[in-house]
């Protein structure tokens, strides 16, 4: 309390400037004149008496010092003198003042963008209420090589009532067509567990969501919708409430809509973009039946009971697991090993770029260090200039820890405005820099420049000009004065610690440089390689639009509920592409069949005269496609044949399978005329009648995986993919495919257009950002590498120019004395690749897994990279070099 | 000649607050000569030390001053105890009192009684 009202008064007068030395003046008057009475009184001589009253009250300055002190804020005013000073200091300089601010602006500005990214995405990936009691239930198979295979209604509701969780909803995904507004949309749609927003624990804008006790066998006719669909379908209407709409032809009614911040927490894109939610018990129709047996719920998510660890509801759910494999031993064989694992959402969210994002926050962080450590350098020349004035302040009284502080002032102001102008053009350049950012990344409209992110960059602001400023401000501490002050006439006083600091200096930034260059050289080589990669099928001039069929949930209503219902339609759809302007060559295939969009349609895989013990038999990747779709997208027949006009609804189901296919199931065997089945309940075999060559069509890094291709016309597939190749305009395609597709069916939705090379390079386009970036860091490293051994080269020529004049007079030739400047560099540059090479064997092995075709070890880079950066070290001598051949001795020696 | 004792700033705070509760307001070379004169000159302060701590006390709210005429009818600042000071003081010095009885009791203690 009295230290708050002293330090009021103290603001008080230091804000209002009243710090007036009169009343102490007058005060100390009054107190001489008093005490010079007083001796008179006791009988000094006049001069006497005033001499002791002046010994009595001791040294004036002091006093007037400490008063001064107590009237106002001296912290804050030696502050303020020295940003002051700091202030005239940078303006007198301004070349030195652009350049620190400068690299500390990219160096701040880069680690905030990329912290930003981090933030939205590693370290705040869900925006629902306590986030770590969300889980995903996932149920592997490890026996039969399997992992999240989906689970079984009645194993939902065993964790549900289990008393681990407090809600557990599955969930499924996909897509429905939504009609009855001006368009037939297709919209994302995830079928939910009445409870699903219970689990997450959010609240609508508008009505209500499910009720979570809701026992509904089947789809409970009420939909929740986004604030996104809400406005473009409905035009924001305010009484949307209790209206119905019509989803694959059956009508729904709306009861929420969420806010619009809300978002799906997927594991995929799209499923990240649900835009309606609608509520089932998936006991009845259109789910098939909820058997123990049968895993078709894709997955499901949780929210723990209040007090468990995830830990520790794991060991119980491994117990209840235990349990139901000794109920069921039927539906749970002991070769198959069933267990289920509790994922932490937020894992599964951002899983997979983790990796990548911190990679690049590393990296980033390296650039900004060595940005630093440039800048460090540059504050170590700058005091070795301003040695004489240090050393002059000290002469003149100044206390060490004041100059530090005055020194560390000037650092951190430096700091500050580079942060401040990092920000600036973060802010600035915010639009263009997201759209850098693949859209594949979790989360990414929750990025921003939020509060975190400003805290984050004033920390790295403040904490690097402290630390970059210490070395310099010390080191100006502890001058010799005799010396310093004799050096008369000379600026520079590089004493041999300060040479030596700036050597070490200059060598860590050679080996963070050489360790980014190596990652980033690495990392290229992975994105060449895959973009080199044979693909082994031509996507050149070919495109793809996709349609959907809607699923009614009463089967009896639906027009395309059998292969020789829908096989007329594909065929009228075959018949008609061939007529959309430039089109050469038309296919219709499942959406599976398009290569590379990470859509996978799996089905178990059971082969005749095989026993397939249990209920669990393999995951194979399936899709469906008319005959013309080999040829289309250029994959090659090997043996047997492909698909027929004659392979139509009518005739026995075929299947054409790929190398990897018979490689696996099939080794050493003639495949032809082989039978399997995908799925138990299916009623038909299907023989194989032709294998093709392998493709990358399911992933780019692997070059083989077993894949089954049916007959579009002997199939049932909803979600199509009509391939057209040909001289096309991308542009007008959509809606030339609309039209075609809606004078067959009105109903239909037509959307998702791509062209095949979009795609190709799409799949591609998290690793090309994340080379990119890593890249352009590794190069700014390198230019900062480059310019930190010039300038530390440059000075030390400097520092010896009196000294190659003496070599000079004595008959050194200029060659050698080149040669004595450019070994210097080189030992700089030899120390500095030893320790990066060091730093970059650890950091290539913890980047192991983005790699692609090249080892982490990868000679080839590891010595390429050290030899570029060498010759660039060399580079930037040779100018200083030069400068040194250039001496004249005379004046070199004169100057003295 | 006996050594003359240095004083800290808390005490010689607590001495300038009990001068002005016994003297009533007074200035800042009346202050410094009643300290004197009680201390029996042992004390060694620079009277200039006075001011900046009058300063300080003044900025606690611990005592107010005001510009009256002195003796010799010249302007001076008269410094007097606040109802804020009188706390202070009297919280000061039940302090100082138990730390003395503590102190005290420290030095009774023979090495018999510990045992």
């Amino acid at each position: 309390m009295r230290f708050l009202r002293r330090f009021l008064a103290r603001a008080n007068n230091f804000a209002t400037g009243r710090q007036s030395d009169r009343r102490l003046r007058e005060e100390m008057d009054e107190h001489l004149a008093l005490q010079t009475e007083e001796n008179l009184r006791a009988g000094m001589s006049p001069s006497e008496a005033r001499r002791h009253a002046l010994l009595k009250f001791g040294a004036v300055a002091p006093v007037r010092e400490d008063y001064h002190a107590e009237q106002g804020l001296p912290f804050v005013e030696t502050l303020l003198q020295d940003l002051r000073y700091a202030l005239r200091l940078l303006v007198k300089s301004p070349g030195f003042a652009a350049i620190t601010i400068l690299t500390m602006a990219l160096g701040i500005g880069a680690t905030t963008a990329i912290f930003s990214v981090v933030d939205a995405t590693l370290l705040h990936p869900l925006s629902y209420p306590r986030p770590d009691q969300l889980v995903r239930i996932e149920d592997d198979l490890p026996g039969v090589g399997a992992e999240d295979v989906g689970l079984s209604v009645p194993e939902w509701k065993d964790f549900q009532r289990s008393g681990i969780f407090q809600y557990v909803s599955v969930e499924g995904s996909g897509s429905v067509n939504l009609t009855g507004s001006s368009q037939p949309t297709r919209i994302a749609f995830k079928p939910v567990a009445p409870s699903y927003f219970a689990v997450l624990g959010v609240k609508p804008e508008l009505g209500r969501t499910f009720d979570p006790n809701d026992q509904t066998h089947g789809f409970n006719l009420e939909v929740v919708i986004t604030d996104g669909l809400w406005k473009r379908a409905f035009g924001g209407d305010p009484h949307i409430l209790g209206k119905s709409l019509r989803l694959d032809n059956d009508v729904y009614r709306v009861v929420g809509v969420m806010p619009p911040s809300f978002r799906d927490q997927g594991r995929t894109t799209e499923e990240r973009n649900t835009e309606l939610w609608a509520a089932a018990g998936f006991a009845a129709a259109p789910t098939p039946s909820p058997v123990r047996n049968n895993r078709f719920v894709p997955g499901a998510i949780a929210r723990l009971g209040s007090g468990f660890t995830v830990a520790a509801a794991q060991s119980r759910l491994d117990a209840l697991v235990a349990s139901l494999q000794k109920q069921f031993p039927a539906d749970y064989p002991v070769q198959s090993a069933w267990r289920v694992r509790l994922v932490p959402l937020k894992e599964s969210v951002v899983g997979n770029v983790r990796q990548s994002l911190l990679l690049l926050l590393g990296a980033v962080g390296l650039v900004l260090l060595i940005g630093y450590v440039n800048v460090a350098n540059l504050l170590l020349a700058r005091a070795s200039a301003r040695g004489r004035e240090m050393a002059l302040r000290q002469a003149l009284g100044a206390g060490r820890k004041r100059l530090v502080r005055q020194l560390l002032t000037e650092s951190l102001l430096l700091s500050l405005l580079g942060g401040l102008a990092g920000l600036v053009i973060l802010y600035s350049t915010k639009s263009l820099l997201l759209k850098l950012i693949p859209e594949s990344l979790p989360r990414l409209n929750d990025i921003s420049v939020s509060w975190n992110v400003l805290l984050f960059a004033l920390g790295v602001s403040v904490v690097a000009g402290t630390v970059f400023g210490l070395a310099p401000a010390l080191q100006a501490g502890r001058l010799n004065l005799t010396h310093t002050l004799k050096a008369e006439g000379r600026g520079s006083t590089g004493t041999g610690e300060q040479a030596r600091t700036r050597r070490l200096l200059v060598v860590v930034e050679f080996a963070l440089s050489l360790v980014l260059m190596i990652a980033a050289g690495l990392l290229l080589r992975s994105f060449y390689d895959l973009f080199k990669v044979q693909l082994g099928f031509n996507p050149q001039n070919v495109m793809a639009v996709r349609t959907w069929l809607p699923v009614p949930n009463d089967p009896t209503t639906d027009i395309y509920g059998t292969a020789a219902q829908e096989a007329p339609f594909i065929r009228e759809l075959v018949r008609r592409s061939a007529a959309l302007p430039g089109v050469m060559e038309v296919a219709v295939g499942s959406l599976a069949a398009v290569p590379l969009n990470h859509t996978r349609n799996q089905g178990r895989l059971i082969l005749e005269d095989r026993d397939g013990r249990g209920s669990d038999f393999p995951l194979v990747n399936e899709s469906s496609v008319t005959p013309e779709y080999f040829h289309l997208v250029g994959i090659p027949l090997l043996r047997g044949r492909l698909f027929t006009d004659q392979d139509n609804e009518n005739m026995p189901h075929v299947a054409v399978v790929n190398q990897a296919f018979v490689r696996t199931w099939f080794p050493n065997q003639n495949p032809l005329g082989k039978r399997f089945k995908l799925n138990r309940t299916a009623a038909a075999w299907d023989t194989v009648v032709g294998v093709i060559a392998d493709a990358r069509t399911e992933s780019l890094e692997d070059p083989a995986i077993p894949l089954i291709y049916r007959c579009t016309y002997q199939r049932t597939d909803k979600e199509l993919a009509i391939f057209v190749r040909g001289h096309l305009d991308p542009s007008r395609i959509p809606d030339q495919a609309r039209e075609l597709v809606q004078s067959i069916n009105p109903e239909l939705p037509v959307f998702g257009a791509m062209t095949l090379p979009g795609v190709v390079s799409g799949s591609l386009s998290q690793r090309r950002f994340s080379m990119e970036m890593v890249l352009l860091f590794a190069l700014t490293a390198l230019l900062l590498a480059g310019l930190g051994i010039y300038g530390t080269i440059s000075y030390l020529v400097s520092e010896r120019t009196h000294e190659i004049g003496i070599r000079l007079a004595l008959g050194a030739s200029r060659r050698k004395i080149m040669r004595m400047i450019l070994r210097q560099g080189l030992d700089l540059a030899i120390a500095g690749a030893a320790l990066g090479l060091i730093g970059a064997f650890i950091v290539a092995r913890l980047m192991s897994g983005l790699l692609y075709g090249v080892a982490p070890y990868d000679p080839l880079t590891f010595v390429g990279v050290t030899l570029v950066l060498t010759a660039v070290a060399l580079a930037a001598c040779y100018i200083p070099a030069r400068r040194a051949t250039k001496v004249d001795p005379m004046i070199a020696l004169r100057e003295d | 000649m006996k050594q003359k004792s240095d004083v800290h700033q808390g005490t010689l705070g607590l001495m300038v607050l009990k001068t002005l509760d016994v003297l009533g307001p007074l200035h800042g070379y009346g202050i410094a000569r009643r300290i004197e004169q009680i201390s029996g000159d042992l004390l060694a302060v620079n009277q200039g030390t006075l001011y900046p701590l009058l300063l300080k006390l003044e900025h606690e709210g611990a005592i107010a001053s005001d510009w009256g005429a002195s003796e010799n009818n010249r302007r001076a600042r008269f410094y007097r105890l606040t109802r804020a000071g009188h706390k202070l003081l009297g919280a000061e010095t039940r302090e100082w009192a138990q730390t003395a009885a503590i102190i005290a009791r420290f030095f009774e203690v023979k090495a018999e009684d510990l045992s």
